[in-house]
């Protein structure tokens, strides 16, 4: 196996770095949003690459075929998206009740209402 | 029978009941079958409890397909202590919310308040009940969605930011989780914890092996708040509605450190979590760092829920210190202070619930001469408090004592006398609402204040009873205890 034979991993970790870089470097509400929708995406590359055998065909026992891809772990996933689906609609949720209280979604500027002392309601 | 199939229900009761209010909409409805559901629940967890005690532990096909194909959901003797104390915590919280919840919560949203919390006990006993590693993500994941919604529902505008700041983390631990469990899987095939830990046996130490430990702590560790992963938890306690931050801070951490200590003993094993890696180490001195750390920062805070928020990361300190001394003392301490805790939090909790309700903030300047007002509610956190001390006669005297005897067990002398000075650090944040609400006299012209209502004060204070009972009687907590520390430590091989 080469460098270029993992390539799969490669790009798993990857977005995964970039993924959490962008959760932990911006301070745009949505735009870390955006960065922990990629970190999750690339556990649903992690999972599912490694599941697929070259050659291999879906599960269906036939004369004709003796390597078959694994398929448990498409089913872990398609959870795995629900979850990150919900998790996103919910704090994109947040996000507008957010704007909505302080008029602002930059996290620094939130902070810096708060620390000014302005009591919300 | 319906007896067999108690480990399902355990989980689908709660699990049901939330679309069931969503469709009624009505505020009243939902909070009688809150507490219909929790109490429900508090029966099987309990009938679950004594059938494990008398008959060891129990597997529940999900669907009748065998594990490890199926979904088991394996009871014994330490999950099902776990079982009990959420589900206790549960059914003291809902009969409470209902007046929390009506003086916090516009009356619209009543109904869909109760969903969520229906909702999230499901996520946190599914995450306690299963022994399958993808459906504890898929539990972990119901219990914190419900919980960011529940958080952000809190009355002033910095709980939005709280509950936002809590699903960026909260993502990112159960993502680190999910990440830890592939690897696993990619090693051994399985997604059944006890069958992975059997072939784990045959993987061998490999990297992956040591990469999904890795993830899994760092993953849960954001989860249970342990030390520097708990920036989280001050705000989401001090802004979440009243009821809310009362069963967080007795259930959710709680059932993060189950996780941990089931996938360290009973997954990965001793030789190589506390042989092979050094997470004695690692979990001791933060542990350690944890207990000093927060106590004296929960010395120095102003609002009396964000004290006792700091107070609860020094707690759990406590509990992940008893995780690594690994020992037979060590880990009963342990287990025994995540029920003991769980219990003296919950009710702290719902009394400065009371407290927000009557004085209409918790703010330490606010409460100045609440004895006389509210006497019954004063005096009750204040015996939860000298539970939070480990004063001999409460429930967290027995905790801290096994703990010591586990540092003891070990030759760290220098550890056990940590413990005795960090709860004097206790005794200081502690003595501050003391000296508050007893030695101050009232501000002048503040309104004259009533005693919180029965609905609150009853529940809180069976809660404040318990941590005076289970630091005199300790044959449920302290047997239970001692059972599932034999578990953890009969995975060792």
């Amino acid at each position: 196996m080469t460098l270029a034979g993992h390539y799969s991993y490669w790009v798993t970790m990857f977005l995964m770095i970039s993924g959490l870089y962008i959760v932990i470097a911006r301070g745009n509400l949505v735009k870390k949003l955006i960065g922990l929708g990629i970190f999750q995406t690339s556990v649903y590359l992690l999972y599912i690459a490694p599941g697929k055998l070259i050659g291999g065909t879906a599960p269906i026992v036939a004369a004709s075929f003796s390597t078959y891809s694994n398929p448990l772990p498409h089913v872990l996933i398609l959870t795995a998206i629900v979850v990150g689906v919900a998790t996103l609609a919910l704090g994109l949720a947040i996000v507008v009740r957010i704007r909505e209280a302080y008029g602002s979604i930059e996290e620094d500027e939130i902070l810096e209402k708060d620390q000014a002392g302005e009591d919300g309601r | 029978m319906i007896g067999d199939h108690l480990p399902a229900l355990q989980v689908v009761v709660p699990l049901l009941a939330a679309p069931l209010m969503v469709l009624v909409r009505r505020g009243t409805f939902a909070w009688l079958l809150a507490v219909a559901v929790s109490w429900t629940a508090l029966a099987i967890a309990l009938a679950l409890a004594f059938k494990v005690r008398e008959a060891g532990p129990i597997s529940y096909a999900m669907g009748s397909w065998p594990p490890p194909w199926g979904i088991e959901y394996r009871v014994d003797a330490l999950n099902s202590f776990v079982l009990v104390l959420v589900s206790l915590v549960a059914a003291m919280v809902a009969p409470y919310a209902r007046a929390s919840v009506a003086a916090e919560l516009p009356r619209d949203q009543h109904y869909l308040f109760f969903a969520m919390y229906s909702l999230c006990l499901a996520g946190l006993l599914g995450i306690a009940i299963t022994g399958d590693a993808f459906n504890l993500f898929v539990f972990l994941e119901i219990s914190s969605l419900s919980t960011y919604v529940l958080v952000a529902l809190g009355r002033d505008r910095r709980a939005l930011l709280a509950a936002f700041q809590y699903l960026v983390l909260g993502t990112i631990g159960a993502t680190f989780y999910v990440i830890g469990v592939g690897l696993l899987y990619l090693m051994t095939g399985t997604l059944n914890l006890a069958d992975m830990a059997l072939r784990l046996r045959e993987v061998g130490e490999i990297r992956p092996v040591l990469a999904a430990l890795a993830f899994i702590t760092a993953g849960i560790g954001l989860k249970l708040a342990l030390f520097p992963l708990h920036f989280w938890l001050p705000n989401v306690y001090a802004f979440a509605p009243s009821a809310i931050t009362a069963f967080l801070a007795a259930s959710a951490t709680k059932v993060s450190v189950y996780v941990l200590l089931r996938f360290y003993f009973l997954v990965f094993g001793v030789p190589l979590v506390f042989g092979r890696m050094p997470m004695a180490e690692i979990l001791i001195a933060l542990s350690v760092l944890a207990v000093v750390s927060a106590s004296l920062v929960a010395v120095f805070q102003r609002d009396l829920k964000r004290l006792f928020a700091y107070s609860s990361v020094a707690q759990i300190g406590y509990i992940t210190l008893g995780m690594g001394l690994a020992n037979e003392p060590g880990l009963t301490g342990a287990v025994v202070h995540l029920f003991n805790h769980g219990l003296t939090k919950g009710a702290i909790f719902l009394l400065l619930g009371g407290v927000a309700l009557r004085v209409g903030s918790t703010s330490l300047e606010r409460v100045a001469g609440l004895a006389r007002t509210m006497p019954l509610t004063s005096f009750g956190i204040v015996l939860g408090g000298m539970s939070l001390i480990g004063i001999p006669g409460t429930a967290g005297f027995i905790s801290k004592w096994y703990l010591v005897l586990g540092a003891i067990a070990h030759g760290y002398w220098w550890l056990a006398a940590l413990l005795v000075a960090s709860s004097l650090i206790a005794v200081a944040y502690v003595w501050r609402f003391v000296e508050m609400a007893y030695l101050r006299a009232p501000a002048p012209g503040a309104a004259k204040l009533d005693e919180a209502p029965p609905s609150i004060l009853l529940p809180a204070w069976i809660m404040v009873a318990g941590c005076v009972y289970f630091g005199l009687d300790t044959s449920f907590t302290l047997d239970g205890a001692r059972l599932a520390a034999a578990v953890l430590l009969g995975g060792v091989r």
